[in-house]
């Protein structure tokens, strides 16, 4: 192969075999986690809601059309489902990551691998594959790559990918007739979301209903018991932060129950919790390393407000039932501001001590 | 000639002064609201360019901002009465941002830093080709935004009916400004990664 492949030939050689090459200079003591085992990890934590959303695809379409519900048909229909649109996400993505490394001449980065399987998981399961290839490599392009490439982004690529297909092409991932795969046209599969905001409560399903995930919905964020333990996976990694997933539930929830109270929503807090992508959002999206704040203090702001304004999003504007992904994006905007004004703080008060120390001396 | 046509690249007016974005992102949905905008920019820009480089010496330099916002005013209003009168639907879809031209940066800038120092001829060509290259930017802008967005050119289908069949939808997003300021964008990072290295 011509050396003008290079960017591609490296990215396949250190992903399927450990290369030989060593440092030549002093050696220095590094943790064996590196990028690819983070990314592996997170990919591991996503594989429940994964199986569970191949399995409730078929579930959903079987019921849709009055067949019988069989374990097996139901996750093979899903998984046939979910395969094209994977491999789509992966390749349109993975081509503009690769164009782009070869322009600036620097190695393929682990990035795309994780943003690539979430993509087809924050998608209805019908979505055409042409509009998923666009959005991501919309979202590969100008999420990522034109701010330097992975770790320099400033949003979520993931969520970008799914704001571009919200916005560009509404019709595919909104209303009641797109959540329900190959469901006759008389079948409406609304997410108990969108039946809530077009005030029609009395047809929602139970909390329980929700939390096992027997909803229609995306294919990755119906089931609630497989989000937790992808979340438990990831906090006992110390992959993700426990305190942006804390934050954002304790905002969202406070939030909610105040709407409660002040009568501006009819439902309870934790169905709230539970309906539509908070959750999924919460533990995969918002603790997004590179997107997310990075002191301390900042995690716990920016999830706050991520759980606040998810909400707000949600019970004010019925244009935008899936608040979550907005106010995913909005905060990842404000991640930087808010890590600034923390850092600022800090220097501050540090300076008053050694003022109050120099003066009582 | 040559040295009038530093606005359409090398000290475009949008793409490298970052002036008059905000109408630019406004009116460029379709070819034809983008096209009349660049022409009334165009005129404005390059009378109100005129006229101050006439009366340049009796202006006194401390209400000369005054002076050049009258001048810029008369020649909007004109320009706004005219598409009123002659193109009546154009207007609507205007809407505000014809009257808008009076705050437009590029006009006030020419007038600030070319035209209070220059004779008329040089500031009429000035004032035209500043238009120009705000009116290019605006067009390739407007084209992919009609394009993408609705499927049309000047209001002529262009993408066949059996596209959409098979599946394909217009972009709705191309219609929101948003991506009107990504589109700017792009044709900024092009230029730039051409010119500048």
């Amino acid at each position: 192969m011509p050396k003008k492949f290079n960017a591609l030939l490296d990215a396949m050689d250190t992903f399927l075999r450990t290369p030989a090459t060593i440092t030549d200079q002093g050696s220095h003591i590094r943790d064996s986690v590196d990028m690819k085992r983070i990314m592996i990890t997170v990919m591991i934590a996503l594989s429940p809601a994964l199986l569970f959303g191949w399995w409730n695809v078929g579930y959903q379409h079987f019921l849709a059309i009055g067949g019988e519900t069989v374990l097996w048909p139901c996750l093979w229909y899903g998984f046939l489902k979910w395969l094209p649109l994977v491999i789509v996400t992966y390749v349109s993505g993975l081509a503009v990551e690769v164009l782009f490394a070869q322009i600036r001449k620097e190695e393929v980065a682990e990035g795309f691998f994780v943003t690539g399987f979430i993509i087809p998981m924050i998608m209805p399961p019908d979505v055409p594959l042409w509009i998923v290839a666009v959005a991501t490599a919309f979202a590969v392009l100008f999420g990522k790559e034109v701010f330097g490439g992975t770790g320099y982004n400033f949003l979520n690529p993931a969520l970008l990918a799914r704001a571009f297909v919200f916005f560009a092409y509404p019709s595919v991932i909104s209303g009641d007739k797109v959540w329900v795969s190959g469901g006759a046209d008389a079948v409406t599969g609304a997410t108990p979301l969108a039946l809530v905001m077009n005030g029609r409560p009395e047809a929602m399903p139970s909390t329980w209903e929700m939390f096992v995930g027997t909803i229609p919905g995306c294919i990755g964020e119906t089931c609630k018991i497989a989000i937790l333990l992808g979340a438990a996976i990831l906090i006992f990694t110390q992959v993700a932060d426990w305190r942006i997933m804390f934050s954002v539930f304790t905002g969202g929830y406070v939030t909610a129950v105040i709407c409660r109270i002040t009568g501006l929503c009819s439902m309870a807090g934790y169905d709230q919790i539970l309906m539509g992508g908070f959750l999924f959002g919460a533990v995969f999206m918002a603790t997004d390393p590179v997107t997310a704040a990075h002191t301390q203090t900042g995690k716990y702001i920016y999830g706050l407000l991520i759980g606040v304004l998810a909400i707000l999003i949600r019970t004010l504007n019925k244009g935008y039932p899936e608040g979550m992904m907005l106010a995913i994006l909005l905060m990842n905007i404000f991640a930087p501001l808010i890590d600034y004004c923390v850092v600022q703080a800090h220097i501050r008060k540090r300076q008053k001590q050694i003022i109050q120390q120099n003066q009582s001396k | 000639m040559k040295k009038y046509l530093g606005p359409l690249s090398k000290d475009n007016p949008i793409l490298v002064q970052t002036l008059g974005v905000c109408s630019a992102l406004a009116v460029t949905a379709q070819l034809k609201p983008a096209v009349v905008m660049a022409l009334s920019v165009t005129v404005v820009c390059a009378f109100s360019n005129l006229i101050i480089s006439l009366i340049r010496n009796t202006i006194p330099p401390r209400i000369r901002i005054i002076v050049q916002l009258l001048i810029v005013s008369f020649w909007v209003v004109l320009v706004d009465l005219l598409l009123q009168a002659y193109f009546y639907e154009i207007s609507k879809l205007l809407s505000v941002f014809v009257g808008l031209i009076i705050t437009n940066c590029i006009i006030m800038g020419r007038l600030e830093a070319f035209a209070l120092s220059h004779k008329p001829w040089p500031s009429f060509m000035d004032g035209v080709m500043n238009g120009v290259g705000y009116g290019l930017v605006l067009v390739v802008v407007a084209f992919f935004r009609e394009l993408l967005g609705s499927g049309t050119l000047w209001n002529h289908q262009v993408i066949p009916k059996a596209l959409y069949q098979i599946g394909y939808l217009n972009n709705g997003l191309m219609i929101l400004p948003p991506m009107a300021l990504i589109l700017v964008g792009v044709m900024i990072w092009i230029r730039g990664s051409r010119v500048d290295r």
